[in-house]
């Protein structure tokens, strides 16, 4: 019926558009920069846009973004994982400058901890990036998101330049940062940069049921993180490019827990030291022929320490130890003008240890993936196949180990214009791709089961783009509408297991019926204003389908609102910028069954920024002031974690 | 810039419209005739972990109405509410106690009305039990120096506690017999290095005076009339079965065993009301016995005390409590720990008589005798 309902839309968006003007390349400096060419769904905030967000981490950015929600524990060192389209944090690809982030313990990306300091591009891809010319990892999540770090860029008479920035504001955060760019010849460029992050994290927050109404502060809540960064990119003779990068982060945090009767502090401590170094090389060799290299290890560490457990040992402290090896090479080769083909094969050691923990079997996970992917493009018609390949080989070295697995999953992706005018493309995908049991799912102590399948989602996905400059009034118009239907199977979930006990099993069944909508425009130059204007908004219809006749059977799932959007507008006028960002999640239950004890009220938030920038001397420098959830919504995207009121944040950076 | 103050204007507007959170009140459902023969009773549903949801049910002899979710409606002024995973339910005297695990609290109510009297803050509290106007709760946190648990001696008119004492690891349920308190402990923090012992404290000078091996990972204990007590072991979930002993409290020393992987245990005159649930490596499926024991002559009696077929709606047993007048039995289902569960209602001879949702992860039971 939805899907009925969408090609109807379809239709008559399609007549609408026939008689607009032609395309002219977008130039506009806009908030969601538009890519008309992709040809799968795809979002994208850099540069100046991202810099005028209210925005810290990766993840406050995320939260325009539409199909999306931030799971987001609150605060400054609160975990923030992303879950696309209702299929599950898990599911989402996050890749670091090309090269996939992974954590096969727990399989998320906390994206809080990718402070935006270093970051120029963020792109939120469905299914997965519209090029097949990538690594097999590239292929093998159900939705990717893309960090770019700040590549160096020099002027023709630039050997060096930097930036010193330094943040302050609510939760006492002390936030400076350098980054250092250097040309070390024509051919290779260095970068380095640095930043700490410190705060008591603390904030107000308040509970009301009408008759109590408690207003406390959030505690054990400190965090202190060091990132350290270095990339050497550099160029060869035969214009093949390379580029190494080092990244370390280490971190001290306090986990501030839920906040429940009788309980407002605790005193649970975690420690993280991820560190990784990876390295890319592309060469053309001919006109036919292109090779993509990627390597990559990665040492995780984290240690966990909660002084209310006291075992015979004495305080509870675990320990988990992680080791990535990665390779992988793409090769893309065109057979014709209109015709590529891509072969990548990618191979991955996950290795993980665990101090105090009882019955952890060490599991090391071999995993080969194999993708062929071809591409044709015509003028007005871009079809893309993929065929992925998963080979995983688990070994443990006590215990059980998870099962071996293969499967062959395929992506089918078109994109076509069907008139003339190019403002208008029509898109569609099909995807069929799963995600391994985490190392958590499968060993972490009686819960873990070994026995575990993949967890399967299939995506249905059609839809437009339409992008058109204008005279008049409005600059440009940019339209993206979506609609989409998803399923999960073999839903990971923990569930009554063996003697009753909590057990990780592949029982859950979840229909996603979805609308994701966007809509961007600009009004021309008014008395040297700028402004432009950008409106998201998300149906979602998450259906669990895990037990037919079950009293939460077709509830909508934990924490997916129906109903929920993201409206930002900014204007700029000579050195001046205002920005307004606001965010709108619908009423969501917490436990997928909707009854009075589960519902969770809607929230919105309201965010503001202003921003200057000037010369001094040959120092250009940035000032902003943040005010964010301005009308100091107390909320909670996690129940019994209470997200902050109004906060503040203050900033200035040198540029030479 | 106009249109930007003209925004904030409009969602001042819409935020003074956001609906105020509201005490959710209790609901209420018929489920069955009044009856004066049988108790009125509470049921505490634990609620999960992190989620807060601790929640009473009150069933009432004299309407035939169970109240699902009263505590919110009559203590409205209980910041956060009943709070997170309820642990046990007892009542001594007038007042109701509710031991609140992870709120760290043993909740005092009127027996009658559930109206809050006070609390007695116990960290990581497990069970309460009573004797001579003393309330005993066992504790898992570290008695201050040690890796073991505690109990705690509290004044039931004061509500202050009074004295502690050092048990073993990781304390569950205890019985007092003959100015003794006999308690089971567990030692789940260190797996697999379990406590497998039974610490026996003298009530008057309060002090342990001896460790009673038994086996690894105790957990429910109950006294029957004969001075003998009922201990489970959990076993280590992996290769060591649980397993019901039978404690002679006379000599100290266990007397007897059954190869029962006891989940609950209830005590009603010569019977010990017990399921258990076993894992079938074979099948991959639990399968659930409701046993009866003799404590007199330590015989099972039967092996399913419900007898009309109910048992195979039941997904997860969970509470168990026998009226102590009519004999009627009350079961109860958690489901899967996530949705309302499930009380069913059996009559003395095991046929269902009513049921009814009742919270999240419906666990225990006081019956409230006039």
């Amino acid at each position: 019926m939805l899907k009925l309902t969408f090609i109807c839309l379809l239709v008559s968006c399609a007549v609408a558009a026939q008689d607009t003007a032609a395309l002219h390349t977008l130039q506009t400096v806009t908030i969601f920069s538009a890519k008309s060419n992709s040809v799968t769904p795809v979002q994208t905030l850099n540069g100046v846009a991202l810099e005028r967000m209210n925005s810290l981490s990766v993840a406050d950015a995320t939260r325009y973004f539409s199909g999306v929600q931030l799971k987001d524990y609150g605060g400054l060192g609160g975990l923030k994982t992303l879950n696309v389209h209702s299929m599950g944090s898990n599911h989402l690809g996050v890749f670091y400058d090309g090269i996939q982030l992974s954590n096969a313990q727990n399989g998320t990306v906390d994206l809080g901890r990718f402070s935006l300091d270093n970051i120029e591009q963020i792109d939120l891809y469905n299914a997965q990036k519209g090029v097949i010319f990538q690594p097999a990892k590239g292929f093998s999540s159900t939705a990717s998101l893309y960090l770019q770090s700040r590549k160096p860029v020099f002027k023709a008479d630039e050997q060096t330049h930097g930036k010193v920035s330094f943040k302050t504001g609510s939760f006492r955060l002390i936030n400076p940062a350098v980054r250092l760019e250097q040309k070390l010849s024509d051919k290779v460029t260095a970068v380095a940069s640095s930043e700490w992050t410190h705060g008591n994290g603390r904030y107000k927050f308040r509970y009301t049921n009408g008759t109590y109404d408690t207003t406390a502060i959030r505690n054990n809540s400190e965090i202190d993180a060091w990132r350290i960064e270095g990339g050497l990119y550099g160029q060869l003779k035969d214009s093949s490019t390379w580029n190494i990068k080092t990244y370390y982060y280490n971190s001290s945090r306090g986990l501030p827990g839920a906040i429940v009767n009788n309980v407002f502090q605790r005193s649970q401590h975690q420690w993280d030291r991820n560190f990784f170094v990876q390295s890319s090389f592309n060469k053309k060799i001919g006109n036919r022929y292109n090779m993509l290299l990627n390597a990559k290890y990665g040492h995780d560490y984290v240690r966990y320490r909660d002084p209310e457990i006291v075992t015979i040992d004495g305080i509870l402290m675990n320990r988990f130890r992680q080791h990535e090896y990665y390779i992988s090479s793409a090769n893309q080769y065109k057979l014709t003008s209109f015709w590529d083909v891509v072969l990548s094969g990618d191979f991955q050691v996950n290795e993980m240890t665990a101090v105090n923990l009882d019955h952890f079997p060490i599991p090391t996970r071999y995993t080969t993936l194999a993708a062929l992917a071809s591409q044709l493009h015509f003028k007005r018609l871009d079809l893309q196949g993929s065929l992925l390949a998963t080979i995983v080989n688990e070994d443990t070295k006590l215990y059980v180990a998870g099962k071996n697995y293969r499967a062959y999953t395929p992506t089918v992706i078109a994109s076509w214009q069907p008139f003339t005018n190019p403002a208008f493309r029509v898109r569609s995908f099909y995807k069929n791709i799963f995600r391994m049991p985490t190392f958590n799912d499968l060993y972490y102590g009686t819960s873990g089961s070994p026995a575990l399948k993949p967890e399967y989602t299939k995506q249905y996905d059609a839809g437009f783009s339409y992008t058109q400059q204008m005279p008049g009034l409005w600059e440009y118009l940019s339209i993206q509408v979506d609609g989409y239907y998803n399923n999960v199977t073999d839903k990971i979930i923990a569930a009554p297991g063996k003697s009753f006990r909590w057990m990780m099993q592949n029982i859950g069944k979840v229909d996603i019926y979805g609308l994701d909508a966007g809509i961007q425009t600009a009004l021309h130059r008014i008395a040297s204003v700028q402004t432009d204007f950008s409106l998201k908004y998300t149906y979602q219809r998450a259906m669990d389908m895990t037990t037919p006749g079950e009293v939460n059977y077709k509830d909508q799932i934990a924490y997916i609102p129906l109903h929920s959007g993201s409206f930002i507008t900014h204007a700029s006028w000579k050195n001046y910028d205002i920005n307004y960002s606001f965010i709108y999640v619908g009423k969501r239950n917490s436990t997928g069954y909707e009854i009075p004890e589960n519902y969770l009220k809607p929230w919105y938030t309201s965010d503001i920024s202003l921003l200057t920038h000037f010369n001094y001397r040959k120092t250009l420098v940035k000032v902003s002031c943040e005010v964010n959830n301005l009308l100091n919504q107390y909320y909670d995207v996690v129940i019994n974690y209470p997200m902050p009121g109004r906060y503040f944040r203050f900033s200035v950076s040198l540029n030479y | 810039m106009k249109l930007n103050l003209l925004l904030i204007i409009i969602l001042s507007v819409v935020v003074a419209c956001r609906n105020g959170q509201q005490v959710i009140p209790h609901e209420e459902t018929q489920v069955t005739e009044p009856d004066t023969l049988r108790h009125s009773f509470y049921l505490l549903n634990e609620g999960n972990t992190g989620m807060n949801q601790a929640s009473l049910d009150y069933f009432s002899h004299n309407t035939g109405i169970y109240k699902r979710n009263i505590y919110n409606d009559v203590n409205p002024a209980t910041v956060k509410e009943l709070g997170d995973v309820g642990n046990d339910l007892q009542i001594y005297g007038g007042k109701l106690y509710a031991v609140i695990n992870l709120s760290n609290k043993v909740e005092v109510m009127e027996k009658f009305t559930a109206k809050r009297i006070g609390q007695i803050d116990i960290p990581n509290g497990r069970y309460i039990t009573f004797y001579k106007g003393k309330a005993y709760v066992s504790s898992y946190a570290a008695a201050s120096g040690t890796v073991e648990g505690y109990v705690a001696e509290i004044d039931t008119t004061s509500l202050e506690i009074t004295r502690k004492v050092t048990v073993g690891r990781q304390p569950e349920e205890m019985a007092i017999i003959n100015d003794k308190l006999y308690v089971a402990n567990s030692g789940g923090y260190s797996p697999p290095q379990f406590d497998r012992t039974v610490s026996v404290v003298d009530l008057n000078t309060f002090t342990e005076i001896k460790r009673i091996d038994v086996a690894i990972n105790l957990d429910h204990m109950k006294a029957d009339k004969y001075g003998d007590l009922y201990v489970t072991s959990r076993g280590d979930y992996y290769n060591i079965p649980s397993k019901l002993f039978v404690i002679d409290s006379k000599t100290e020393q266990i007397k007897d065993s059954f190869n029962l992987a006891t989940s609950n245990i209830c005590m009603k005159g010569d019977s010990a009301y017990i399921y258990s649930v076993e894992w079938s490596y074979i099948t991959n499926k639990n399968t659930v016995t409701y046993a009866i024991i003799n404590v007199k002559d330590e015989t099972v009696i039967t092996n399913s005390f419900i007898t009309d077929g109910t048992e195979k709606q039941i997904q997860v047993p969970y509470g168990l409590a026998i009226d102590p007048v009519t004999a009627d039995i009350y079961v109860t289902d958690a489901k899967n720990y996530i949705l309302p569960g499930t009380l069913y209602c059996f009559s003395q001879q095991g046929k269902k008589k009513w049921s009814v949702t009742t919270g999240n992860i419906p666990a225990h039971f006081v019956f409230v005798q006039p």
